[in-house]
């Protein structure tokens, strides 16, 4: 039975929860078609081919399919499934494939699984509720399995070797344009950093820095350092220090590095379930009975605005 | 226009749950329930669309057991005019509930749905899309603000990386994020005069959609905890941890 990953991309590149995607994808068994709908997106069709464990790119481009938006990209993959017989349709569960999963969904007429965090075989998965306080061993009997997964489940598809073959490319028509929605503006912040769901270190601050300047004037520094992603507290971002995708958490982006640096973070449930995976957890606080401490590897209680600099100085 | 708001009880935000001994499921035995912390805040939003004469009536709507009149209580006595109960004693999974939804828009016929953006049990962030693509409307999730202009929306997104704003023709569905706003206390007042406001009761089997269970949940389990650590006594003891034990940098 084939897979159908969908593909997430700005028409220049393809972001990194697809990767992680695909190789979700491969733990179904059967192929692994990978779809890109865009407009002038020829480098990420390229770049899509050479994705190990791709064995087809399915490229549909019209203006209508620039922005990616929900509407009309779920009425072209309700058409390629009936089509071509997909058994699965997957993306990943960053805020885009949360957006347009469950809409493919319902014009399928199945239910679908979220952020599916293990994969057992088709239609056997687990998947974290209750804020990731619970895992649930989810069955479904589903005619097409449609997933969204967590990417830090699942590890990053790389490239096909240099001189091997990339995947053949299949121009497929492009579905009908509803014209229910259209993209006005987008404001993505541009930074030099590592970003914050692929990052392999992450510097994060709450409210324990008091305001946005002490934020950057703080941190930065750290995470220039360390080649860190900047994160935030849910309480940070909601005091206006940093801006909304800075937020770490239930609601936020689930990341799990390698480092995870949490400054003047009390650790409340929903910030812990965005950063608990990750691999060593260094706390910074100054109460020794915050909740973070009960997760961190490594905790130092001491005053931020001294320890930090001192650290920065110290690498 | 008539905005349409679902709205849905949940175990409180605050409430730390236990998974049963046989692992088949949570243990909800005397556990605090409160509405869903995203839809109040859909709630209070479609409030002050009727507060700034944007909209006319807004109609709220929970599907689920006779408890579920407590939580359209709740968001009568924050201003919502109308309650209607789809009552089922039956497990409603997302695209039950987006069905049973369908049906009772096609009786209401809103001008705008605004659901919370997911429900803090199942974390499935499903309905809202799901409940606009059964309608064929158009849909912005996680949604931190909204615009109405006469027969349009504008809703700015929370994306990763940033924000972005769409602009939609009415009816659309609009899913609600945090920043959307600050939902309102009740005040007792409000609590009173919201025991006198209309709340309909409609057996789910009356609304004809079919709401069998597509999925069977099994086993439960909380994640292994992480193993607690070590409290460093200073910066210097901390960099050598990093660098020769946990070797992260």
């Amino acid at each position: 039975m084939k897979t159908l990953v969908i593909a997430e991309h700005d028409n220049t590149r393809l972001a990194g929860a697809t990767r992680h995607a695909v190789t979700a994808a491969a733990l179904l068994g059967g192929e692994v078609e990978l779809l890109v709908a865009g407009d002038n997106c020829g480098a990420v069709v390229d770049e899509a081919a050479r994705v190990a464990g791709v064995s087809r790119v399915i490229r549909v481009e019209a203006p209508f399919y620039r922005d990616l938006l929900a509407e009309n990209l779920a009425a072209l993959v309700l058409s390629l499934v009936q089509l071509k017989l997909y058994g699965n349709v997957l993306a990943g569960s960053s805020a885009w494939g949360k957006n347009l999963a469950p809409r493919i969904a319902a014009l399928l007429d199945v239910a679908q699984v979220s952020d599916v965090v293990k994969i057992s075989g088709r239609g056997c998965y687990q998947r974290p509720i209750y804020a990731g306080n619970v895992l649930v061993g989810v069955e479904s009997d589903e005619a097409v399995q449609v997933l969204t997964v967590r990417t830090t489940a699942f590890d990053s598809a790389g490239d096909v070797a240099v001189d091997g073959a990339p995947a053949p490319v299949e121009v497929a028509e492009a579905g009908p344009d509803l014209g229910l929605s259209t993209l006005l503006r987008r404001e993505i912040s541009r930074s030099e950093r590592p970003e914050l769901g692929a990052a392999k270190i992450v510097v994060s601050g709450g409210r324990g820095l008091g305001n946005g300047d002490n934020y950057q004037r703080v941190l930065t520094p750290l995470a220039d350092r360390l080649g860190a992603a900047l994160g935030a507290s849910r309480a940070a971002v909601d005091a206006g220090y940093v801006p909304n995708d800075y937020q770490v958490g239930q609601t936020g982006k689930i990341v799990a590095p390698g480092l995870y640096v949490a400054v003047g973070i009390s650790g409340a449930i929903q910030h812990l379930a965005g950063m608990k995976d990750s691999g060593v957890i260094v706390a910074i606080n100054k109460d020794p009975d915050a909740p973070i401490f009960q997760v961190a590897d490594y905790g130092l209680v001491a005053d931020l605005f001294e320890a930090v600099p001192a650290l920065t100085a110290t690498l | 226009m008539k905005v349409l708001v679902p709205v849905k009880r949940v175990v409180d935000y605050n409430v730390k749950v236990r998974v049963r001994s046989d692992n088949s499921g949570v243990d909800l035995n005397g556990v605090k329930m409160a509405i869903n912390p995203f839809d109040e805040i859909a709630v209070e939003e479609a409030v002050r669309l009727r507060e700034n004469q944007l909209a006319s009536e807004v109609i709220v709507v929970s599907c689920g057991s006779a408890a579920s009149q407590e939580t359209l209580r709740t968001a009568l006595a924050m201003g919502a005019d109308r309650a209607i109960l789809v009552e089922s004693d039956a497990e409603l999974q997302p695209l039950a509930v987006a069905r049973l939804l369908k049906a009772v828009a096609d009786r209401e016929q809103p001008g705008l749905v605004i659901c919370g953006k997911q429900a803090i049990d199942d974390d499935a962030n499903q309905t809202g899309q799901m409940l606009a693509a059964l309608m064929g409307v158009g849909q912005a999730t996680f949604a931190s603000r909204l615009v109405v202009e006469g027969s349009a929306i504008q809703v700015t997104r929370e994306v990763d990386g940033g924000l972005e704003t769409l602009a939609l023709k009415l009816p659309a569905v609009v899913t609600a994020d945090l920043r959307l706003n600050e939902p309102r206390y009740a005040t007792l007042p409000n609590i009173m005069k919201a025991k006198k406001k209309p709340l309909e009761a409609l057996p789910a089997a009356s609304l004809g959609v079919d709401i069998a269970p597509r999925l069977r949940h099994g086993r439960h389990e909380e994640p292994a905890p992480r193993k607690g650590g070590v409290k460093v006594a200073d910066v210097a003891e901390l960099v050598g941890k990093l660098k020769n034990e946990a070797k992260v940098i």
